[in-house]
């Protein structure tokens, strides 16, 4: 498989007044290139810190404390002013968590080749800029072009993204927006410079419903338009579903299961994975009470870690041995 | 497509570790917690409370009144106190030694030296001059004191040879009164019209928003002198007091004020509030049992940042010479003496009592700071 | 923007008329007027008063008539430009207020500017290197400077510059100046003695808005649309500057209408301590001899100098921060 990121033995702590807590514990996956990876877990198990490590976003009480993300772009870096992926030269790949802080590497890598998108619209645009300032700004800090060309390409991604009267919104203030306006401009944002990676963390929970199915068509489709990878963080099923290629579930900071969407979502192995589909309201029998994942998982253990462990089918998952292979 | 969520709660805190659940610790115990981290404020706290019992005692605790005049230390430096003597004796009791005065042949002033010939030992809980405590209790112990005829003087001394130790107590009683005093005026005005524009609304919110507007935009300094020269000249020193603490409390209400108003105009629209009242609470038991607590902790912090503003009007009207008026002795007029740049250079111990104003005002702003963090984790304007 | 301009233009009007009754009812507190003072003193010289001519006296001054209608005489007066007479300077007061309103002004307006000079940087350091050495510095000095009231200050600071400059720190002017007609050299001289009050004044507010903004930027660094701008790729410096900085810096421009008052309030302490020639002291006197049409100029004047100093920086606000022109 041609991954586009490779993470291995990934831990993150935080260390807070109670003591110390660990948000990542041996965590292992591939991104393979061109498709959309999805994480999904519940609250706390760990699906946006593993984000957050990918982006270097991890702040003091956190910690990076051991583990390698390695990123093997198609592009080289410092490849200003290039038509996006054009020359098909691969870079060597390196490793995102080792690079010290203040490397320049660092600035090309955010939203140069991995871009993402945040849960909240609402606050992730500065209100005292313009969008079109916002947008042509993620130009203007990756390639040495003018400002009239940068404020050309967000418009033609603003249009992309689904925008219209686009001169007119692009002077206007996101507070003027509605969410899934905004939602759109972060995603023109994260994808104006063509980036290899674009992380989205839960970036249709804070939406209505229909603006959420909306949202969710603009990513795939431009994700097949743009041909780059996706991590697509979420809890909700549905949306895996709808836009998955690769499935990998998370609890406790840890990954139970791995697979294709199809696998994972049609015959899950870890019980924990079951519990989560069984708990799913609409495939339930009518009439029958919903089943909650503490039933279904019932007396298996899903609190002892084990190592990953690969099937025959291809897919891995976090049991013991003897319980199915 | 339906919402699927996953069920949150059954992991949500990632990992394991020994906290204790928020559940089982009530409001109040969480608030201590919060506070406890912020060891400057406790200290401050710490700090505040053996003042003011200083201050609650100060005929006990200083060993002479604020009258009484040592006419050989006459602007006398602040004497050591020593268990060493000059040939390198130990003393079990510390004692101090007697002044000795010389004239400077150039400056004709008069200047103090140790004499170490002579050593008065310091008496604790010993006969001195008699006082009543609080006007009620005659008594004659104080906390320590020298032998009768012989004078101790922490502070050094002021022109008239009092002793400035006793005089930054008693000024301490006073000063320190006016800031609690004041604060409760202040909350009572703010929490009373706060409260009133914050649930009545309408028109009683708009007369009290404007009230506040416009004392908020006036300079308070300039109004409190034109108050405070106007307050009778034969009005009796406790009169005076009580005049100077409202004058200082009619302008500090507004904050507190805005805060209440809108704290109750919030919490009306909460959930929990809804909750109450759709479970059938009448308004007095909505307001006591669920609005009141979840803001008097702000209160408590706000309160606590209004004292220094109280003191350092009382300070400043008083360095003026139109606030409280001698015999009253309080810190700003104790500063009223030392108007004159030369005593810094002079007698620098005069100004003992600016130093006490700036140590209580920084730990009533680190106290109120440690509270307000406490109270709100997430409020804004918290300095750890 | 135009409407919010005139609506707060407009909005000034009711809260002068409501500060000019508070201010008439303060400086009609004192028992006493003028009159009685005037007979006071001319009893006080041995001179014989007639009933006659004390009735001349209060209609002179309006006291004859009630208490509402002399409050109209005299804001009417004040509109027009006529502040009355100051017995006590037996001048106008137009004149005694002319003299001292624009070093009062430079003074308060020179503080404001140190207090910004001296905040902004200090604040962004301090909250960019939370916790470090140069943090733990600046939030000390800035709450030692909070709890010092000023006079106190400005006692220390004429003690140093006088022990450790030789200068004499006290007025304005030096004394080959001080009734010299207005010329560069006197500009000159009045510059180097405007330094100190200057710092002394702006010292307290300096260390007010440093731990404001040092507490609004903490809030506002992490928040989302400060991460978001970090993903994209803009450069450390840059993002605090334009993201959490330029939102930080709003409560701390609103603030200036918060400060104003207590710089006003200021000022008018130091120039007592220090002897500077502005209303400060000239309020002081006033009041302690009950010339009270002097005494009510004065505080008119201070009050709208903060009003008007209050207004402009809301306009500033506005121009500042686009969510407040849209409202």
């Amino acid at each position: 498989m041609d991954a586009v990121l490779s993470i291995r033995d990934l831990a993150v702590e935080f260390k807070t007044d109670t003591g110390l807590t660990r948000a990542l514990v041996d965590v292992g996956f591939d991104v393979p290139r061109g498709e959309v990876t999805a994480i999904v877990g519940e609250s706390g198990s760990g699906k946006s810190v593993t984000a957050n490590c990918i982006m270097r976003l991890i702040q003091p009480p956190g910690r990076i404390v051991a583990g390698t993300i390695e990123f093997a772009p198609e592009r080289a870096l410092s490849s200003e002013g290039q038509a996006p992926r054009a020359p098909r030269l691969r870079a060597p790949p390196f490793d995102i968590v080792s690079l010290p802080n203040r490397d320049p590497r660092l600035q090309e890598l955010h939203g140069g080749l991995i871009s993402m998108v945040f849960q909240e619209p609402m606050t992730a645009l500065s209100p005292v800029y313009t969008v079109g300032n916002q947008v042509a700004e993620a130009i203007l800090c990756h390639r040495d072009v003018s400002r009239r060309q940068a404020w050309r390409e967000s418009a033609e991604m603003l249009e992309r993204v689904g925008l219209d009267d686009i001169e007119r919104r692009m002077r206007m203030y996101p507070f003027e927006f509605s969410g899934g306006m905004r939602q759109r401009v972060v995603i023109a944002m994260a994808l104006v410079c063509h980036p290899e990676v674009l992380i989205c963390d839960e970036p249709t929970t804070a939406l209505d419903v229909t603006i959420q199915a909306e949202i969710l068509t603009l990513i795939k489709d431009l994700q097949r338009d743009l041909g780059n990878s996706v991590i697509f963080i979420t809890h909700d099923l549905g949306v895996v579903a709808q836009i998955a290629d690769q499935v990998v579930v998370m609890y406790q900071g840890r990954v139970l299961e791995i697979g294709t969407v199809r696998q994972v979502l049609k015959d899950p192995v870890h019980p924990y994975t079951r519990g989560l589909l069984a708990a799913i309201p609409g495939l339930a029998p009518k009439g029958q009470p919903l089943a909650t994942i503490g039933s279904v998982v019932g007396d298996a253990d899903i609190e002892t870690p084990h190592p990953l462990r690969r099937l025959a089918d291809g897919r891995q998952v976090s049991m013991p041995q003897d319980s199915r292979g | 497509m339906s919402e699927v969520a996953l069920p949150s709660g059954a992991g949500v805190a990632a990992g394991v570790t020994d906290r204790e659940t928020a559940a089982a610790i009530s409001p109040r115990r969480l608030m201590w917690l919060r506070f406890r981290r912020h060891r400057l404020a406790l200290a401050s706290g710490a700090f505040l409370l053996v003042l003011y019992v200083l201050a609650a005692f100060c005929e006990f605790v200083a060993p002479y009144g604020t009258t009484t005049r040592n006419d050989d230390a006459i602007n006398a430096p602040p004497m050591g106190v020593h268990f060493f003597d000059a040939e390198g004796r130990f003393h079990l009791r510390p004692f101090v030694y007697a002044y000795r005065m010389e004239v400077n042949p150039d400056t004709w002033m008069r200047e103090y030296a140790e004499d170490t010939g002579t050593r008065h030992p310091i008496r604790f809980f010993a006969r001195g001059e008699p006082y009543e405590m609080w006007n009620l209790f005659p008594m004659d112990r104080h906390l320590f004191t020298t032998d009768a005829g012989t004078y101790i003087h922490l502070f050094g001394t002021d022109p008239l040879g009092r002793d400035m130790f006793s005089r930054v107590l008693y000024g301490g009683r006073i000063s320190l009164s006016i800031g609690i005093v004041g604060v409760v005026l202040t909350i009572v005005l703010g929490i009373l019209l706060g409260g009133i524009a914050g649930y009545l609304g309408g028109l009683a919110d708009r007369v009290v928003n404007k009230a506040i507007e416009v004392l908020q935009c006036l300079p308070s300094l300039p109004l409190w002198m034109a108050l405070s020269a106007a307050l009778p000249v034969h009005w009796s020193p406790l009169l005076v007091y009580f005049g100077i603490t409202i004058i200082l409390s009619l302008f500090g209400w507004t904050a507190l004020a805005r805060q209440v108003r809108g704290r109750f105009l919030a919490l009306r629209e909460e959930e929990f509030v809804m909750a109450a009242r759709l479970i059938g609470a009448d308004t007095p038991r909505v307001i006591r049992k669920h609005m009141l607590p979840s803001f008097s902790s702000h209160i408590i912090a706000t309160a606590t940042l209004a004292v220094p503003a109280m003191i350092l009007g009382e300070t400043a009207l008083s360095f003026l010479g139109i606030g409280l008026r001698p015999p009253v002795v309080s810190w700003g007029v104790l500063m009223f003496q030392a108007q004159n740049p030369l005593v810094i250079e002079l007698t620098p111990w005069q100004m003992f009592p600016g130093l006490f104003v700036v140590l209580t005002v920084m730990a009533f702003n680190l106290l109120g700071d440690g509270l307000r963090d406490a109270a709100d984790p997430y409020s804004t304007g918290g300095m750890k | 923007m135009r409407s919010y301009l005139v609506s707060r233009v407009l909005g000034m009007v009711p809260t002068l008329a409501v500060i000019s009754v508070i201010i008439f009812t303060v400086i009609q507190l004192p028992e006493g007027d003028i009159v009685s003072s005037t007979l006071d003193r001319l009893q006080a010289q041995g001179v014989d008063v007639t009933e006659e001519y004390v009735q001349n006296l209060r209609a002179q001054y309006n006291l004859d008539k009630p208490l509402v209608l002399q409050y109209f005489y005299w804001a009417g007066n004040f509109l027009t430009g006529d502040m009355g007479y100051s017995y006590l300077f037996s001048r106008p007061v137009n004149e005694l207020v002319w003299e001292r309103l624009g070093y009062t002004l430079s003074i308060t307006v020179s503080a404001l500017f140190f207090t910004w000079i001296v905040a902004l940087p200090i604040g962004i350091y301090s909250a960019v290197r939370q916790y470090s050495i140069g943090d733990y510095v600046m939030t000390s000095i800035a709450l030692v400077g909070l709890a010092t009231p000023p006079f106190l200050l400005a006692l220390i600071f004429m003690h140093i510059g006088f022990e450790w400059f030789g200068v004499s720190t006290g007025g304005l002017f030096s004394p080959e100046f001080e009734d010299a007609a207005w010329s560069w050299a006197r500009f000159a001289d009045l510059l180097a003695h405007l330094w100190l009050p200057m710092i002394i004044v702006g010292m307290g507010s300096a260390a007010f808005t440093m731990r404001i903004l040092r507490a609004n930027l903490l809030d506002e660094l992490n928040k989302p649309y400060v991460v978001t701008a970090r993903a994209k790729g803009v450069p450390p410096a840059k993002l605090v500057l334009k993201y959490p900085v330029r939102i930080a810096i709003n409560p701390f421009i609103s603030n200036i209408g918060l400060m104003l008052p207590g710089l006003v309030s200021g000022e008018a302490l130091v120039s007592l301590v220090m002897g500077l020639p502005t209303i400060g002291p000239l309020l002081l006197q006033s009041l302690l001899n009950q010339d009270m049409f002097l005494a009510g100029s004065l505080l008119m004047w201070l009050a709208i100098l903060t009003v008007v100093g209050i207004l402009l920086s809301d306009l500033l606000l506005a121009w500042v921060d686009p969510r407040i022109r849209f409202e």
